[in-house]
């Protein structure tokens, strides 16, 4: 196993299965301006897959281009995060997770900026200019429910109250991260936690949501041995025409 | 003996200010500063094209777009090839293009972050409705004046 080739996994399996789930509220979205919103984002993040996805497939060298990758692997072979792959629950739910993760990448994308390896430091500045608008959206979304009525404020705090367990596992390094750090590819993630919650707590606080204290993580998205029952049913269907015609193009 | 012409690359940058955004079709590649770089490898003429948005799907089209225009010209060995670094950014917009996408109702970016004023009417009244509009690079504002709503060409 190339540790090179998993931590390109690693990134673009969390873009595309964040970007697919985003891209489920298309059409029905509670509001034109939110729809709109969201399919973007899911476009900035299916588009920034094809970057990392391609140059994956580049450094694995066995012939996978980023759609054979995309779909035809099955659930154990991503290496998304847990919380990517949480169902979109109500549109509070859909853009704390995405608060929760934009904040995260963010911290991400500017360290990999200065990445060893160039073509992952141009992925990453490329990224960093959209990563930042979809945090600025997320950040002012969560604030604007949280801090809004009490109906708005309770859905706020129980999507929050159920994705922080999953909030953790962005954190945690293994052997691939080890390996990544040795070679100056990427920092160790636990670097970017103190950065995370100077971002996230300021903004919950003014969302008037109470943080959970319990710090227990779900793990087991970002090292493939252990996915959600979820990853399975979301990629029936978004791999449901390739399974279904093999080699279809258009 | 067949002699191959190859034109420069400066007439080539020249022809290739006739082909269209395919979105924004008052602006052509060129203005919108996508081009990178014309070059002669060999026969193959070689194209370095950023994208604007990672996802932009109009990418794959001005790369169709692109290769179909210069078939025209007589060019047939083209490739195109997806540069990534510098990023894109809309600082590479002419000067030319920014007052071709006032004219078309398109607000041009600025680096305050906003539009100066409505397209339309010029009132300086304006709002933001969301960060994001119709194509990844635009945001839709709207304007209190003459309440039309209108893109805004936003910087990155």
């Amino acid at each position: 196993m190339d540790p090179l080739f998993e931590f390109l996994l690693r990134q673009g399996d969390n873009t595309l299965v964040l970007g697919h789930r985003i891209s489920e509220w298309c059409g029905k979205a509670p509001v034109l301006e939110e729809d709109i919103a969201l399919a973007n984002t899911a476009l900035d993040l299916i588009g920034q897959t094809q970057m990392w996805l391609g140059y994956a497939a580049e450094v694995e060298g066995a012939g996978r281009t980023a759609d054979d990758l995309a779909f035809l692997r099955d659930a154990w072979d991503f290496r998304n995060l847990l919380l990517l792959e949480r169902p979109n629950g109500d549109f509070g739910h859909t853009m704390m997770r995405q608060f929760l993760f934009d904040a995260y990448q963010i911290q991400n994308l500017k360290a990999l900026e200065a990445s060893s390896d160039p073509r992952i430091a141009e992925i990453a500045v490329k990224s960093g200019k959209e990563a930042t608008y979809h945090l600025d959206r997320s950040r002012d979304t969560v604030i604007a429910l949280g801090d809004g009525t009490s109906e708005s404020n309770a859905r706020m705090q129980s999507a929050l109250d159920a994705l922080w367990p999953y909030a953790g596992e962005m954190f945690l390094a293994d052997e691939i991260d080890q390996a990544m750090a040795a070679d100056h590819i990427a920092p160790l993630p636990l670097e970017y936690r103190a950065p995370w919650e100077a971002a996230v707590l300021p903004a919950l606080a003014a969302a008037a949501l109470k943080v959970p204290q319990d710090d227990f993580a779900h793990q087991g998205g970002k090292t493939g041995r252990r996915h959600s029952e979820h990853l399975g049913h979301m990629l029936a269907t978004m791999q449901v025409l390739q399974r279904s015609y093999p080699g279809a193009t258009w | 003996m067949v002699t191959l012409i190859r034109p420069d690359p400066a007439q080539i940058k020249a022809w290739l200010q006739d082909v269209p955004d395919p979105e924004i079709p008052v602006i052509s590649v060129m203005d919108l500063g996508i081009v990178r770089d014309v070059s002669w490898r060999g026969d193959v003429l070689e194209i370095a094209v950023t994208p604007t948005y990672s996802g932009c799907p109009a990418t794959s089209v001005i790369a169709m777009d692109i290769e179909t225009a210069l078939k025209q010209r007589g060019i047939d060995a083209v490739n195109i090839r997806t540069q990534l670094s510098p990023a894109w950014t809309t600082d590479w917009l002419t000067d030319g293009a920014k007052a071709k996408l006032e004219a078309y109702g398109i607000a041009p970016p600025r680096p305050a972050g906003g539009p100066a004023h409505c397209p339309h009417c010029k009132s300086k009244d304006v709002e933001k409705v969301s960060q994001f509009g119709s194509t990844p690079c635009k945001a839709q504002w709207r304007c209190q004046a003459c309440l039309e709503p209108f893109d805004y060409f936003k910087c990155i």
